[in-house]
């Protein structure tokens, strides 16, 4: 066994990007796979120590122990005010939210689509679970139509409760953003595509041009009440169709950008 | 020595400036002093009130209920104001936007006719410079003097060559109240 | 440098550049939209950082953030825009970091009126938002002082890592005095702070939360606040006398209150009472251990304030009891004229307070009488 852990033989690693705690989140969630993307583009892009996060709060209030760089812990929905406060006096650092769908599209709409408009150079990680997890599996502003939850038992009535939010499309109307795109976290081929769009959003980011953004469409096995693997799933068939995957927002200079 | 003058008339009568202008000419003759406007949405347009208050000490209040001067420059202001003046104090008044006199007896009244002296000059927004000067005359602590040096200093540049004419404006202003106090004294 | 005619607003938002602002996020309120005005033109021309919010919610956020980083960080507000910030204020202190805030008070409660009042008196200085922080809050009285306060504010923010609070009415804000501004600072100023998140370049890397799941660490944390609170409690103390020497009676009052009460004092003295003003300048620490002194020569105080008693039970904390206390104050963005205040003076000479009166009661009442 301990022949085959050699430097030659490894071809799977944690990034440096992730500090080596374990991870709080549940079995099969896909935070996971976000928070790795993310440092492993950090690293990629040699930026780790030039980078400030801004953590929400929900399931990911704690990601500024699990990514490896410089972070702040904001107030829930703020964390775009707070990341335009640290961008505006540190213009060159790079500055990224990791937010989910109640800070962002809940408690923090008002937050967020300034940002957008502003065309504050910062990066958005959005993760869309359609479901508030950490406080235990209420109805989200992106819970979809008839999905039970424990705020909405009887399936979202959108008669009572309106309609879920689609934070891509909305934000793509503004001209302030530069790169705006959604993508999935539930097969290995979308996790490449991911990884690729969270990198365009922080090369945007680096070369100044906007307001960047990238939503990853995730699991909420405890919330959802599905294994890790019926998740991924119930993700594919059921969120996709609601949350097309896809480019909403690449302003003209960001298409120049190669990358 | 302290002194509180009110100055009250229109939106647009340049009443604001006039109270900075007496407070501009107060700092630089070495006095305290506070000015304060009456703020909000009467700001825009209706009427607009200031207060001034010189003082060779720290000041207090800058407000005072019963001023020992003020100027009036439309009948709002002057219906305002009367009952309100200090016995024995001076109150000035535009007789050009005004169709009645004052009637308290325990009161000076000075009547300048602002806006024809203004006009006279050749430009009818002087109007307020016009009282400004009328109203030294029941200003001992500042001279007509202080009040054009004042001009001097802090006119914009653009606006350099209407300093002759603010300047005229005061004196007129000043002669008028001076000679028609007296007169009515006498 | 000479002394210019500034408007309160304006003159509070220039010192703070001088003193090496880096960052204004602010949102419009009236009395001090002139303070984001000013920032609006000078920051940028300055090279400076500065954004109109989406809300004030979002300004104070945003100083939160440039808080973190150490830059000198503030933003301005009037009473109802102040409710909307206290989450982040909440917050800030709970990360200490340091900020400063202006409040240039008006009339309320709700939306209120745009007139000045006192009545965010409580809400600045016990706290406002949740938890257990204590802001340092000064109270200037003209618009020297509030100048002079701003370098100070930013000082007094950084040393303790706490929230700095300059505390005005509208009066104040839109005022002009003469006034002498302060030098320009150089700038930049570095920020480099040996806590600040900027970037973890050639050191290890920084975490700056309020967030503390385990109660027994978040009691330390409490502690931690409370026993710098207690070193500003011992050097922070301001406050202003006038005729004390002599006084028999001693009016106490702050801000536009104290200044207003300066003119009645005169007054009394010119008619022959033995009356003197105290006016506190830092209201939170407050100066009680001044006041308990000045009990022992004191007849009875008069409290005056433009609100309905609230800085009244920080007096009678310091009193407690040994003295009579008379309160006369007004609401709602109405500013008491110095006859009335002479008024209430000769009324406390002539019919003295007892010391077991409830003065807040007794004024409420005499209000409604005279109020209708």
């Amino acid at each position: 066994m301990a022949t085959l852990v050699t430097p030659e033989n490894i071809v799977y690693k944690r990034p440096v990007g992730l500090t080596d705690t374990v991870t709080t989140y549940c079995p099969g969630c896909t935070h996971g796979i976000a928070h790795r993307l993310v440092a492993e583009v950090l690293e990629e892009m040699n930026v780790l120590d030039r980078t400030i996060g801004i953590a929400p709060v929900g399931c990911s209030v704690f990601a500024y122990n699990f990514i490896d760089c410089d972070f702040l812990e904001a107030a829930h929905g703020r964390a775009p005010a707070m990341a335009t406060g640290v961008k505006r006096v540190l213009p060159d650092r790079i500055v990224f939210t990791y937010q989910g769908d109640g800070d962002m599209a809940s408690i923090g709409m008002g937050e967020i689509v300034h940002a957008a408009a502003r065309g504050e150079n910062i990066t958005v990680i959005f993760i869309n679970n359609a479901i508030y997890g950490m406080t235990g599996g209420q109805m989200a502003p992106t819970t979809l139509p008839g999905m039970k939850t424990t705020s909405s038992p009887s399936g979202r009535d959108v008669e009572a409760q309106g309609y879920p939010i689609r934070m891509a499309e909305m934000l793509s109307t503004l001209d302030g953003a530069g790169y705006i795109v959604r993508r999935s976290l539930h097969d290995p081929a979308n996790i490449r595509k991911a990884k690729k769009a969270i990198r365009t959003a922080f090369e945007v980011q680096k070369h100044a041009l906007g307001f960047s953004m990238v939503e990853l469409l995730s699991t909420c096995s405890t919330g959802w009440g599905l294994t890790p693997v019926e998740s991924l799933t119930w993700l594919e068939e059921h969120m996709i169709p609601a949350f097309p995957l896809g480019d909403y927002k690449i302003s003209e200079p960001v298409a120049a950008l190669k990358i | 020595m302290q002194i509180e003058i009110v100055l009250a008339g229109f939106g647009g009568q340049g009443i604001m400036f006039a109270g900075q202008v007496l407070s501009y000419a107060a700092m630089e003759t070495g006095k305290e002093v506070t000015w304060i406007p009456s703020y909000g949405p009467e700001m825009r347009g209706g009427t607009a009130n200031c207060t001034v208050v010189i003082a060779d000490e720290e000041i207090g209040s800058p407000l005072v209920k019963n001023p020992p001067v003020a100027l009036v420059m439309n009948l709002p202001s002057l219906d305002k104001y009367e009952p309100l003046m200090r016995p024995g104090g001076t109150l000035v008044v535009n007789s050009s936007m005004v169709d009645r006199s004052v009637r308290r007896e325990d009161i000076t009244a000075i009547y300048i006719p602002a806006n024809e002296i203004a006009e006279e000059i050749g430009d009818k927004r002087l109007a307020n410079m016009v009282a400004v000067g009328a109203l030294l005359t029941a200003v001992s602590v500042l001279k007509t003097e202080d009040i054009e040096a004042t001009l001097n200093a802090h006119m914009p540049g653009r606006h350099k060559h209407l300093l002759p004419k603010n300047i005229e404006a005061i004196r007129k202003g000043y002669a008028y109240a001076q000679a028609h106090t007296v007169a009515a004294k006498a | 440098m000479a002394r210019e005619l500034l408007k309160g607003n304006e003159a509070i938002a220039e010192a703070a550049i001088r003193a090496g602002l880096d960052a204004y996020y602010g949102y419009p309120i009236t009395p001090q939209n002139e303070i984001l005005e000013w920032m609006s033109k000078r920051m940028p021309e300055l090279g400076r950082a500065f954004v109109q919010a989406e809300a004030e919610l979002g300004a104070i956020n945003m100083v939160y953030g440039a808080a973190c980083t150490g830059a000198r960080v503030m933003t301005s507000s009037s009473s109802p825009g102040i409710s909307l910030m206290q989450e982040g204020l909440s917050y800030i202190a709970g990360t200490e970091v340091p900020m400063v805030l202006v409040n240039v008070m008006r009339g309320g409660p709700g939306l209120g009126n745009i007139a000045p009042s006192q009545g965010d008196y409580n809400q600045i200085c016990k706290g406002g938002g949740h938890g257990d922080y204590h802001p340092i809050v000064l109270a200037p009285a003209n618009i020297q002082e509030a100048v002079d306060m701003m370098p100070l504010a930013f000082d007094l923010a950084e040393k303790y890592l706490n929230i700095c609070c300059v505390l005005l009415d509208g009066s104040i804000g839109q005022m002009m005095e003469p006034a002498e501004l302060p030098e320009m600072q150089p700038y930049p100023r570095p920020f480099n702070q040996p806590w600040a998140v900027n970037g973890a370049i050639g050191r290890e890397r920084r975490i700056l939360t309020s967030i503390y799941l385990d109660p027994p660490e978040e009691e330390i944390t409490n502690l931690r606040l409370l026993k710098r609170w207690e070193q500003i409690q011992k050097n922070e103390i301001r406050y202003k006398e006038y005729y004390l020497e002599d006084a028999e009676y001693v009016v106490i009052g702050f801000g536009t209150a104290g200044r207003i009460a300066l003119s009645a004092v005169r007054a009394a003295r010119a008619k022959g009472i033995k009356v003197g003003l105290f006016r506190p300048i830092s209201l939170s620490p407050y100066p009680y251990k001044r006041i308990e002194e000045l009990c022992a020569k004191t007849q009875a105080f008069l409290v005056t304030e433009m609100n309905a008693g609230q800085m009244l039970e920080d007096v009678r904390l310091a009193v407690r009891g040994r003295v009579p206390i008379r309160f006369y104050g007004r609401l709602g963005g109405v500013m008491p004229l110095p006859d009335e205040i002479l008024d209430e003076i000769e009324q406390m000479v002539k019919h003295p307070p007892k010391a077991e009166d409830d003065p807040a009661a007794i004024w409420l009442h005499r209000m409604l009488e005279t109020v209708k």
